[in-house]
């Protein structure tokens, strides 16, 4: 796993992609950052809350190339052939996104600081919040994995992943047109907005955590299904 | 060391691979031959763990690749028919890279092993350049270097020599001969020279069967019983036909024109098991016309492909002949 993770990792920086990335989560967050600052509130969870939106454009990005590209040049014969577990080449890519979305998320950080020398900073509210990204990224990287996984063509990987960021954004919007209310309560528990802006308005519920951990152990345990399947196919 | 028993692979309705038995001893060469689209790469897939099979089941050195994977597949040197090369990385950068990846633990370092086997493929000079700048040559070699990581006691090679020029194939061809001392061997191709040269027995397969598993001169020898002969005669050309058909036990005679001044070529069939030589000898001096040269023809390997994979001689055996080119 941790040879998969070294080179997934590195190969973001072999291509433009991971300093195009880079460069998006920085000017979004940072345009955030002076939208927030400049109408003169103080506080960082204004920032966090829109990191949701950033995501939507930025994570296809991140995971389109992630298993598509192996089959395309059919490198995947090399992973498939080794000695590792298929979990292994699975969570070492899904870790190595982990791992750019987090350097990503420094400069808020920076944010953070320059926020509490005008106030005290609330340390727990902003441990919150960054827990709250880094669930909603991981949740939203693995879904991303999986659908990696299931198309050869990176485009397509990229365009699916945006499709299904855009439906669980506006997950709540959706749900509510639902006219069974029996379907509806459940649907509307499924909301990764719901739960994340509890996140940034300071509340950590456990519930919370354990969804997105839940939903990024599923959705990687498809993505290794999927790949398992392919052999058999 | 690799036991294969009763292999069948479907890709939907069609069946790529049709109940396949063969076993692999140490330290042998295997060639696996056949036209394109017969199965091998299917095979190869299989029996390194790639694709899994319908039926069936592939054991490596002990360890059966479903219900062991990892073990099985720490014991195998895969160079699939593309190799699976991340054009990103140099070709330092990808060996270490694999290494890692196949968790080789080896007495020596790291560095050395990888340097030792850049030496023996002849890449140690473009340790340092990007994978997707090299020519097809160089890929093909960088891939057969990373198949041989970690000195695994399998090689499974999927057509070695391709995109290399003659003085590579030369030379990648005397290495897998060098490499059979440490190493069991399975290479597939589809060039039969490649495999007269290299290989200890040949698996012959078509349409997803196995045709023949034989040494290659036994193989020979076993298709050619009815011996052939070639022979060149000085004399008319349709009178001499005539007398030599005459002879009782001659199956066949085909008439191949003119050779030289008044020499005509034939190349005459015996019936099984029968020697038409004296005979022959005897019918033309009566006639004062001279044999001039006569040879009995071996089968090359080209002739008993071609007549293994028309059909024809599968069809001998079980009624059931199929087109090929399913993949």
């Amino acid at each position: 796993m941790s040879a998969i993770f070294r080179r997934e990792f590195s190969a973001y920086f072999k291509s433009p992609l991971g300093y195009v990335f880079l460069t998006l989560m920085f000017v979004y967050t940072g345009f955030f950052f002076y939208y927030v600052f400049g109408y003169g509130y103080n506080k960082i969870d204004y920032v966090f809350s829109s990191i949701f939106l950033i995501f939507l454009m930025c994570i296809p990005l991140l995971t389109m190339r992630l298993m598509s590209e192996e089959r395309h040049n059919k490198t995947d014969q090399a992973l498939l052939t080794a000695p590792v577990s298929l979990n292994g080449i699975i969570w070492g890519k899904f870790l190595a996104a982990l791992s750019l979305l987090g350097i990503s998320l420094i400069m808020t950080v920076v944010y953070f600081f320059i926020f509490s020398v005008m106030s005290t900073p609330q340390w727990s509210i902003f441990i919150g919040n960054i827990l709250g990204v880094f669930l909603l990224g991981g949740a939203l990287i693995s879904i991303g994995l999986l659908i990696s996984t299931l198309t050869e063509q990176q485009i397509i990987s990229a365009i699916v992943t945006f499709a299904v960021m855009v439906l669980i954004y506006f997950w709540n919007s959706a749900v509510s047109l639902i006219p069974i209310d029996f379907i509806k309560n459940i649907l509307s528990t499924l909301s990764f907005t719901s739960r994340y802006d509890d996140f940034t308005s300071g509340v950590l519920d456990f519930s919370n955590v354990l969804f997105f951990l839940s939903a990024i152990f599923v959705f990687n345990f498809l993505s290794v299904r999927a790949l398992e399947k392919r052999r058999w196919s | 060391m690799i036991q294969i028993k009763n292999l069948t692979k479907k890709y939907g309705s069609t069946v790529a691979v049709d109940d396949i038995s063969f076993s692999v001893k140490e330290g042998e060469i295997l060639g696996f031959l056949g036209p394109n689209g017969a199965g091998k790469s299917t095979t190869m897939n299989i029996i390194t763990g790639y694709l899994s099979s319908n039926e069936g089941e592939v054991i490596v050195d002990g360890f059966n690749i479903l219900d062991n994977p990892t073990e099985a597949k720490k014991r195998i040197g895969y160079l699939p028919e593309h190799p699976p090369l991340y054009l990103d990385m140099t070709v330092g950068e990808y060996l270490s890279f694999m290494y890692d990846l196949k968790k080789v633990k080896l007495d020596v370092s790291k560095k050395n092993h990888i340097d030792n086997i850049c030496g023996l493929v002849k890449i140690s000079h473009v340790t340092d350049r990007v994978i997707s700048h090299l020519s097809k040559g160089y890929r093909q070699r960088v891939g057969i270097a990373q198949a041989m990581l970690g000195n695994p006691p399998v090689l499974i090679l999927d057509e070695p020599t391709v995109g290399l020029d003659p003085k590579q194939i030369i030379e990648i061809r005397s290495l897998i001969k060098s490499l059979s001392t440490k190493h069991t061997i399975v290479l597939s191709s589809h060039i039969l020279s490649e495999i007269q040269a290299v290989c200890d027995r040949v698996v012959v397969i078509n349409a997803g069967k196995i045709v023949a598993d034989d040494t290659e001169s036994h193989l020979s020898n076993t298709l050619s019983k009815d011996s052939r002969i070639v022979i060149r005669i000085e004399g008319p050309e349709q009178e001499v036909y005539n007398t030599m058909a005459g002879i009782p036990d001659v199956k066949e005679i085909k008439t191949m024109g003119l050779r030289e001044d008044g020499i005509y070529e034939y190349i005459v069939e015996a019936k099984p098991g029968k020697d038409v030589r004296r005979e022959i000898f005897k019918r033309m001096s009566t006639r004062s016309w001279a044999i001039m040269s006569l040879k009995s023809s071996e089968m090359t390997l080209e002739d008993i492909f071609l007549a293994l994979t028309d059909g024809t001689f599968i069809a001998n055996e079980n009624n059931d002949t199929k087109d090929g080119g399913d993949k």
